[in-house]
């Protein structure tokens, strides 16, 4: 290939790339990508760790929405993303049991059986319902408490803070109806389906893929319509969109349980991909991580906070597998350098390059 | 000529400090009123306490409803629009879409949730109406200082508000661009009323059709330009106490006076 033709190949590339179809084709290479190549590629085992890493970015979404585009530093996603698993892991542990058994781990802390609140999830419909709304309906409460009272910046990044502390803490707490420290595992089957057989887990991989996607679409509609702009402009200038005849705590509520259900459905499906859910995966330092994760990709971006949220936790798997104490150097590195020298994350690269490459061909060349 | 705006006892106190102390004041539907006084004279604080921004006793009625208590959304869905010295725009959004948003307080969910197909007629007229048509796509951040304030007048009139208070609107303008504004508050006054806070005297003497003078947070005087120009008490608070030339107070207060 000779440097013209490669100098061509290079420009229709990006012409495509800042074409208005960018979005469609950036939606179809990550079907591709998910639904054909993962599972052709990987082992089972890889592609149950991709399925988890799915599930995290779902978390990721929601952060991007409700950060990058509102301004909400949430450091409790974790408590959004855990009632979603603990919803799921209970129904799981319940059905396993047996119509009116007791699950194995309460049984040996305590013989209460199983408490009054954990009843309505031996139902796989109230479970899924449960799942889609209650995370979102807390958001929600804690949402207007917090906005109407004019909270925001560090403060509401503290006070989302405390609050997956005290989760993971309530959590830890309770044992014999929890699983305290060690969580829930051992699931066996999952709506009837045993969690042993390879196809029912290649299968679950693919509900995660389908549902990311869908949050994406989900998420861009949100970014690009009215809505979206008002939320930037409440990120920018609360104030001012109040003296405009908005409740900007409104605006930023919707996000904020957009938000939440999309880190409840991440969990809820992290739980059977994963097989176990602990207080550890949903306290501060999960939450944070996830949120490292989105300032890496690219937080007012679409895809970066995807993308952020998959190479962080594919880092996370790989480098601990390596060297297990050197990971958490690591990342607080990657934030430091994505702070200091890229705050626009990873994603704000292709939006330098689509700059540099809108300047004369001309002077590229010479 | 209907009355727009009634102020009756307004009065706004910050720590036993009296900022705004008992102002009875009218505005006529479609009036472009000039709030002048010295520094700390309470006249950003009162249209602070009409937009809901401080706290006040009193009443302030506006077309017949009552202002005071009412959150400041609600404030500016009645009709109450205002301007901040500092020009607040959404500096990463464009002109169009700093003024589909200020057009868009009514607007329903589903609305929300789509995008802009088409540019509201309001807002194509608002552009208009400020000058910046062309500029309908450039992001705000970079418009220069007063085609801010002129994209803040616009977001105003897109919001359909019926009273526009303007706080130092023409603060750091150009001479050309003080005329620009000026014109553009003469062509939208008549159909709103308009109530400028301002500093500046040229300005004031150009363009007011009414005047009102606070002085430490009571109504001093109140008039037509010539009227206010012509009162011993403002030359009194803007000069000092005592007897003054002709020549002074036509330096500090206009030409009107000497004649």
């Amino acid at each position: 290939m000779t440097a013209a033709t490669r100098v061509t190949a290079a420009t229709r590339v990006t012409a495509l790339l800042r074409s208005r179809y960018a979005v469609g084709l950036g939606f179809l290479a990550a079907a591709v990508l998910l639904f054909a190549v993962a599972p052709l590629l990987l082992s089972g085992f890889r592609l149950g760790q991709l399925g988890r890493y799915l599930c995290l970015a779902m978390v990721a979404v929601g952060i991007g929405l409700a950060w990058g585009r509102g301004g909400m530093l949430t450091l409790g996603q974790g408590v959004f993303f855990g009632i979603g698993a603990y919803l799921m892991a209970m129904h799981l542990s319940l059905a396993d049991a047996g119509p009116g058994g007791t699950p194995a781990f309460m049984t040996l802390i305590s013989s209460d059986g199983v408490p009054w609140w954990w009843e309505p999830f031996r139902s796989g419909t109230v479970t899924v319902l449960a799942i889609l709304v209650l995370p979102a309906l807390l958001a929600t409460v804690l949402g207007l408490a917090t906005f109407r009272r004019r909270v925001r910046g560090a403060y509401f990044a503290i006070l989302s803070q405390a609050l997956a502390a005290a989760f993971a803490i309530l959590l830890v707490g309770n044992p014999a109806t929890t699983g305290g420290s060690t969580g829930l595992n051992n699931f066996v089957g999952f709506f009837g389906f045993a969690l042993r057989d390879p196809v029912n887990r290649q299968m679950l991989y693919f509900i995660a893929a389908g549902v990311l996607l869908l949050m994406l679409v989900v998420a861009r509609q949100l970014m690009v319509s009215r809505y979206g702009e008002l939320l930037v402009a409440c990120r920018d200038s609360e104030e001012r969109v109040r003296f405009l005849g908005y409740d900007p705590a409104t605006v930023k509520t919707v996000a904020f349980a957009v938000a939440a259900l999309m880190a409840g459905v991440g969990g809820a499906l992290f739980v059977p991909i994963v097989g176990i859910i602990s207080p550890n995966d949903v306290g501060v330092v999960p939450s944070i991580a996830l949120l490292i994760g989105v300032a890496i990709g690219g937080r007012t971006t679409l895809a970066g906070p995807v993308l952020g949220a998959i190479v962080v936790a594919w880092a996370a798997t790989t480098l601990s597998e390596q060297f297990p104490s050197g990971w958490t150097y690591a990342q607080g590195l990657m934030f430091m350098l994505v702070v200091a020298f890229l705050p626009g994350g990873i994603a704000s690269l292709v939006t330098l390059r689509r700059r540099r490459s809108a300047t004369p061909a001309v002077g590229r060349t010479a | 000529m209907t009355d727009d705006l009634v102020l009756a006892g307004l009065t706004v106190r910050f720590d036993g400090f009296t900022a705004v102390d008992h102002v009875d004041l009218t505005v006529a539907a479609g009036d472009l009123r000039f709030l002048i006084g010295p520094n700390g004279a309470g006249k950003t604080t009162l249209i602070d306490a009409v937009s809901g921004l401080v706290p006040a006793e009193g009443s302030a009625l506006f077309r017949g409803e009552e202002l005071l208590g009412r959150a400041v959304h609600r404030i500016a869905r009645a009709g109450v629009g205002r301007t901040f010295q500092t020009a607040t725009v959404f500096e990463e959004l464009t002109v169009l879409q700093n003024l589909d948003i200020a057009a868009g307080a009514g607007r329903s969910a589903w609305t929300l949730l789509r995008r802009r197909r088409e540019t509201p007629p309001a807002v194509v007229e608002a552009m208009a109406t400020v000058g910046l048509t062309e500029l309908a796509d450039t992001p705000a951040g970079t418009l220069a200082h007063g085609q801010k304030q002129w994209l803040e007048i616009g977001m105003l009139l897109v919001q359909d508000a019926h009273l526009l208070m303007l706080d130092e609107p023409v603060a750091g303008m150009s001479a050309e661009e003080k005329d620009e504004t000026g014109r553009l508050l003469q062509r939208i006054s008549g159909d709103r009323t308009v109530l400028v806070v301002e500093h500046d005297m040229d300005f004031m003497r150009s363009f007011a059709r009414s005047v009102t003078v606070l002085h430490a947070g009571r109504i001093l005087s109140q008039g037509s330009v010539a009227d206010v120009q012509g009162d011993p008490k403002v030359q009194e608070v803007y000069l000092g106490p005592g007897q003054h030339t002709a020549e002074e107070a036509a330096i500090v207060l206009g030409e009107d006076v000497a004649s």
